[in-house]
């Protein structure tokens, strides 16, 4: 492991500035992930930045919805009364990540901000255009199992592990930043990028900017909500493909939903060619399936990973047209009381 | 604005104090150690065992503020101040008199929930840590309701406990009286072996 200056701001204005005015500095804060990367060479700063004792742990109301710190832990916000009331695939997100040990150290901005398993990514022996820009892909040509199917490029066919992004997308969750420029507000759904030719950017963050919290609306879509994901064992084990659904329902009608893909692509994809297909429809197996098949027409598979466009079907399928019947068993319920 | 905390001359060494198992220690550590390695190598708290080192096995696991927690992903700059209980810690917590074993340890002795026990330390502490847990109503991913109470009915708990245990592995494959130690920590009657032998039976 590189050896680095470690620093502990006592603010968050100190936190950023320390971080812009170092090219070679990072945040730490739960450090799950990035630790790791210190002890493997995959990260290399200079600099640490330690933003865990800024506060940015409480969780509030906020117009409506819910104002979630930076630094909330992820055991945390899955327990939360009100998560788990009103954002349930938030909750049950949260709840298939990881360990138990690991969620209560993984905070909310650091669970969006960690970056992809790809196991060429990860073995510094390896080219990887993510991790050293210009040397090659590994993954194009090697194990591919876990690649992307959608948005991917000749660069980078990686795929985003957070299943808490797919969830916060899907409930159109927004971002905070504060950054050299002062606080700005970026939509999940703008938040991850793809690969294009510089797989080595994430997201659409400056270097220097902090997330500092998430903000949850007030939204009709995310009450009837739920997270579902397929991995190769029970537990404790990142998606092959996962999906957040919610559904705002009229009757058997769908008024509005969301729906978004984990282990798909560089980041959640929100599929928004299947949304239209089924707004203004009622969900059954079948009209989710030609729906998913609408938006999958652009997957580009491998044999390595020829499964994933059925397994996200299927995933899709099981995942709104249970949200449906929970949704008509609800008003039986409320017209048998 | 930025304060460097501990800085030595050498720019590298940084002065903690961690408290462990109820006893406070000052140690001067390279800022790339993690709390895992300042434990076992510069505190010789060495119940804290290393396995994988990159947060897949649970081995590690201690009781952070009363929250299980992994010492090998965590820099121990980052944790001056902590208060950790590992495993021979339990002990005293339950306010029994000396070599008075915490229930999840006697519970673990009494199933035989160990092979070659190298992973122990950190089922144990997780053990203690999924049972408070579970007592809280904090649901987990096989909770069906997330806003009814855990319903903890004989064979539902044994799915909560696997998968509020699924951070912890061990290679002797001993899960079966694991299990059944928690469920007796917990107070739940089960039928389970009592000992390997019976479960070999």
């Amino acid at each position: 492991m590189r050896t680095f200056t470690y620093l502990r701001p006592d603010d968050v204005a100190g936190a950023v500035e320390a971080v812009a005015a170092d090219a070679e500095a990072r945040f730490i804060a739960g450090g799950s992930n990035l630790v790791d990367h210190l002890k493997l060479g995959v990260a290399r700063p200079g600099t640490l930045v330690d933003v865990t004792r800024l506060g940015l742990d409480a969780i509030e109301p906020h117009e409506g919805g819910l104002r979630v710190g930076a630094n909330v832990r992820n055991s945390d916000l899955a327990a939360h009364p009100v998560v788990r009331q009103r954002y349930p695939a938030v909750a049950r997100a949260l709840l298939a990540g990881a360990s138990g040990q690991i969620r209560h150290q993984a905070t909310t901005a650091g669970n969006l901000l960690q970056r992809t398993r790809c196991v060429y990514f990860q073995d510094v022996t390896t080219p990887c255009h993510k991790r050293e820009p210009g040397s090659g892909c590994s993954a194009v040509e090697g194990y591919g199992r876990y690649n992307a199917i959608l948005g991917a490029s000749e660069s980078c066919v990686a795929v985003h592990p957070s299943d808490l992004a797919v969830a916060l997308t899907a409930v159109d969750a927004v971002v905070v930043v504060q950054g050299p420029g002062g606080e700005r507000r970026v939509p999940m759904t703008e938040l991850h990028r793809l690969p294009g030719d510089r797989p080595q950017d994430d997201t659409v963050l400056e270097h220097g900017d902090l997330v500092v919290a998430v903000e949850l609306p007030d939204s009709p879509v995310s009450g009837l909500s739920t997270y579902y994901k397929a991995r190769d064992r029970a537990s404790y084990a990142f998606a092959l493909v996962s999906v957040a659904a919610a559904v705002d329902l009229d009757g058997d009608t769908v008024r509005d939903l969301r729906v978004v893909w984990g282990g798909v692509a560089h980041k959640p994809w929100r599929a928004t060619t299947l949304e239209d297909r089924l707004r203004g429809h009622v969900l059954t197996e079948e009209t989710v399936a030609a729906a998913a098949d609408a938006e999958l027409s652009d997957a580009v598979t491998t044999a390595d990973n020829a499964y994933k466009p059925a397994m996200v079907r299927g995933a899709t399928i099981h995942a709104l047209t249970g949200l449906a019947r929970r949704a008509g068993a609800a008003t039986t319920e409320g017209v048998d009381a | 604005m930025t304060t460097p905390t501990g800085t030595s001359p050498q720019g590298t060494g940084h002065r903690l104090t961690l408290t462990v198992d109820g006893r406070a220690h000052e140690v001067e550590v390279d800022v790339r150690s993690t709390l895992l390695d300042t434990l076992r190598e510069r505190l010789g708290v060495t119940t804290v065992k290393k396995g994988c080192d990159h947060g897949q096995c649970g081995s590690c696991t201690v009781l952070l503020d009363g929250r299980r927690h992994l010492t090998c992903l965590s820099l121990a700059v980052q944790h001056d101040g902590a208060a950790l209980t590992t495993a021979d810690g339990l002990a005293a917590t339950e306010g029994g008199g000396e070599g008075d074993l915490h229930r999840v340890q006697q519970a673990f002795l009494d199933r035989d929930a160990y092979q070659c026990g190298y992973c122990t330390p950190g089922q144990v502490c997780s053990a203690v840590g999924a049972l408070a847990e579970l007592e809280q109503g904090h649901p987990s991913h096989v909770t069906d309701d997330l806003e009814a109470e855990v319903d903890l009915d004989d064979d539902h708990l044994d799915d909560e406990l696997r998968e509020r245990m699924s951070g912890n592995l061990c290679r002797c494959g001993a899960y079966v009286n694991i299990l059944a130690a928690i469920k007796d920590a917990a107070g739940v009657a089960t039928d389970g072996p009592t000992t390997t032998e019976e479960a070999a039976r």
